[in-house]
């Protein structure tokens, strides 16, 4: 940077020397701590996929397709809970959609100004209750009503979402050109029409990517799903039968599970983490393509 | 809409009341009824925790967050080393997460740009807010509390994981707001780098970067999952460290949730009193860290 001083002046006028080493070092520093994210997911991947191998080599694709789960017999099918995770947060996802669909396009297309900011801190506020005050209040309050069952963790994961998939919908149509929505008002649209018109064709996929990154949240919820779900493995259709999710499975038997159980808990947990990676990286590149598409740069 | 009646009689060109309008109209009312619908659970939810949880927490004030946890059966309060426990984790792991998620956000905007270094951390630290909190938990057991032992630290560190990925994207979108031309004046004085990102750079995006990280730990403060690995359950205060099993709210409202004893679940209740006081809180000062600094920027 100081090239440009002249010679000369350069014994008493060079101020880099040790300041060098600081700039060098602090950006070093930088760079180390970028890298963390790096370690820690890799890290994550490798030294969980040791501890799983010996249950994963024993049970090989059984792991993935046996409906037993016992310690006593050393066998470890983890069928029911993949489906149970699936299940309730399929559940979660068909009640939370058309909620979150309706506040984000309340929001943005029909709230007055004055009425924007609260209706948006009333959805963060719903973000900001931790998940086991939903779980004490499902476990005490909505079981007793509805049993613990998929339906009820379905619909304690769905209130759980609500506020991350309103947030990205809002965040998603309010990218709609404003000239595109007023066109639609001159060729007669009523609000409705000029919501089908323009806003959604506008943001469709990135709609589509809030869904799918709300799906990722509610699969790997672990506390709401434990106390709520009624701890059965087994795979039922119905959804007021009681059933377990991999996350739920996980806290529910840790304490108690000697040492081949613990290793078939985290290949349980390992699974979890492949599956919601997917569910992720779909999202995060659906989300992508459309903010490419809307903006004609990448985001 | 506002023209004089006659005028408005003779050139009313408005649609008759046909079912685009009334279906127009009904959509209307159905999004306002979502908003309804997602206030109901808010308010059935606040309603339990400030009734259940108010009736315990004030009717032994303030010794229900002071006192040591009773056994189960046992009525009366004590959420004391809950209380402490949350404390010493969360604010362990935000000294943890904040510096180096905001020195990783550093690298990202400053140095990194769009390099492919850069991009490749921008994506994985997406990919690691995706990460389940109770994988995390399992995953600081693996290599950490199987080596060493049950406690505050473990949590701690599963916490900061957890953080980490959220401070690095709020600070980075608060960094890149910053003006160019403000660095652009630094360097011109003749500051290196490092010292135009300390003393300028960090100073005007300050306020955003402590009002994102308030609310990633008002997030940690109220994780279970991780901490059912990772901290043991003790019944007693442990300021400790290092040593000896901890506890924690959240951990503790998980346990009594489970308990058939009407006595631990008013604990419950009174805990997640506390809990929620403590995230909102959090959030609330978040909030006026941000307000706050938009006005004076102004």
């Amino acid at each position: 940077m100081s090239d440009a001083t002249p010679a000369t002046d350069r014994p008493r006028l060079d101020l880099r020397g040790q300041r060098a080493h600081g700039d060098q070092a602090f950006r070093y520093l930088a760079i180390g701590a970028a890298a963390l994210v790096l370690l820690v997911l890799g890290l994550i991947a490798i030294t969980m996929t040791q501890r799983a191998i010996p249950v994963l080599r024993t049970m090989g694709l059984d792991f993935f397709t046996s409906t037993t789960w016992s310690e006593h017999d050393e066998r470890f099918g983890a069928l029911p809970f993949i489906w149970g995770t699936i299940y309730t947060a399929t559940i979660a996802v068909v009640l939370s959609v058309p909620v979150s669909l309706g506040v984000a396009l309340f929001i943005t297309q029909v709230a007055p100004s004055w009425l924007k900011k609260p209706l948006i801190y009333l959805v963060d506020l719903l973000a900001v209750v931790p998940s086991v005050v939903f779980g004490l209040w499902g476990v005490l309050m909505l079981a007793p009503h509805l049993g613990r069952s998929f339906l009820s963790a379905g619909i304690i994961l769905a209130i759980m979402i609500t506020p991350i998939i309103t947030s990205l919908a809002r965040e998603v149509i309010e990218t709609t050109a404003q000239a595109d929505k007023e066109a639609a008002f001159a060729l007669g649209a009523t609000r409705w029409e000029m919501i089908r018109a323009a806003v959604f064709p506008h943001a469709r996929s990135g709609l589509v990517g809030a869904v799918m990154l709300g799906l990722g949240r509610a699969m790997g919820e672990t506390i709401a799903a434990a106390l709520v779900i009624g701890s059965s493995a087994q795979i039922a259709l119905s959804p007021l039968s009681s059933g377990d999710s991999m996350p739920a499975v996980i806290a529910n038997q840790w304490a108690e599970a000697g040492a081949t159980q613990k290793s078939a808990l985290i290949a349980l947990a390992v699974t979890l983490f492949v599956m919601t990676i997917i569910v992720n990286l779909i999202a995060s590149a659906i989300v992508r393509r459309s903010m490419i598409r809307s903006r004609g740069v990448g985001g | 809409m506002s023209l004089g009646g006659e005028l408005t009689r003779a050139f009313d060109l408005r649609p008759k009341r046909s079912w685009r309008g009334v279906k127009s109209n009904l959509m209307t009312v159905l999004m306002a009824a979502a908003v309804g619908l997602i206030a109901i659970p808010l308010v059935l939810v606040m309603v339990s925790v400030f009734s259940k949880g108010g009736a315990i927490l004030f009717h032994d004030f303030p010794s229900f967050l002071t006192a040591d946890i009773p056994p189960v059966r046992k009525a009366g309060p004590g959420m004391g080393p809950a209380v402490i426990g949350t404390l010493i984790i969360t604010g362990t792991a935000t000294l943890i997460a904040v510096p180096l998620g905001v020195l990783g956000a550093i690298f990202l905007n400053e140095y990194g740009g769009a390099s492919k270094f850069a991009r490749l951390v921008r994506f994985m630290a997406m990919v690691m807010t995706g990460v389940p909190s109770i994988v995390m938990g399992l995953f600081i057991y693996v290599v950490w509390t199987m080596h060493f032992h049950l406690q505050a630290f473990g949590g701690a560190l599963a916490l900061a994981c957890l953080m980490l990925p959220i401070v690095i994207n709020a600070s980075e979108q608060m960094l890149r707001l910053v003006p160019n031309s403000l660095r652009e004046a630094s360097f011109a004085l003749g500051a290196t780098k490092a010292r135009t990102v300390l003393t300028v750079v960090l100073p005007a995006a300050g306020s955003g970067i402590v009002s994102g990280s308030l609310l990633a730990v008002a997030r940690a403060a109220g994780e279970t999952a991780p901490l059912l690995f990772t901290i043991g359950a003790a019944r007693t205060i442990n300021t400790a460290l290092f040593t000896d099993e901890n506890t924690a709210l959240s951990a503790r409202i998980f346990e009594n949730a489970k308990e058939a004893v009407v006595n631990a679940q008013d604990r419950g209740w009174g805990a997640a009193l506390a809990l929620v006081l403590l995230a909102f809180s959090l959030t609330v000062i978040a909030r006026v860290v941000t307000a706050y600094a938009t006005k004076v920027r102004k």
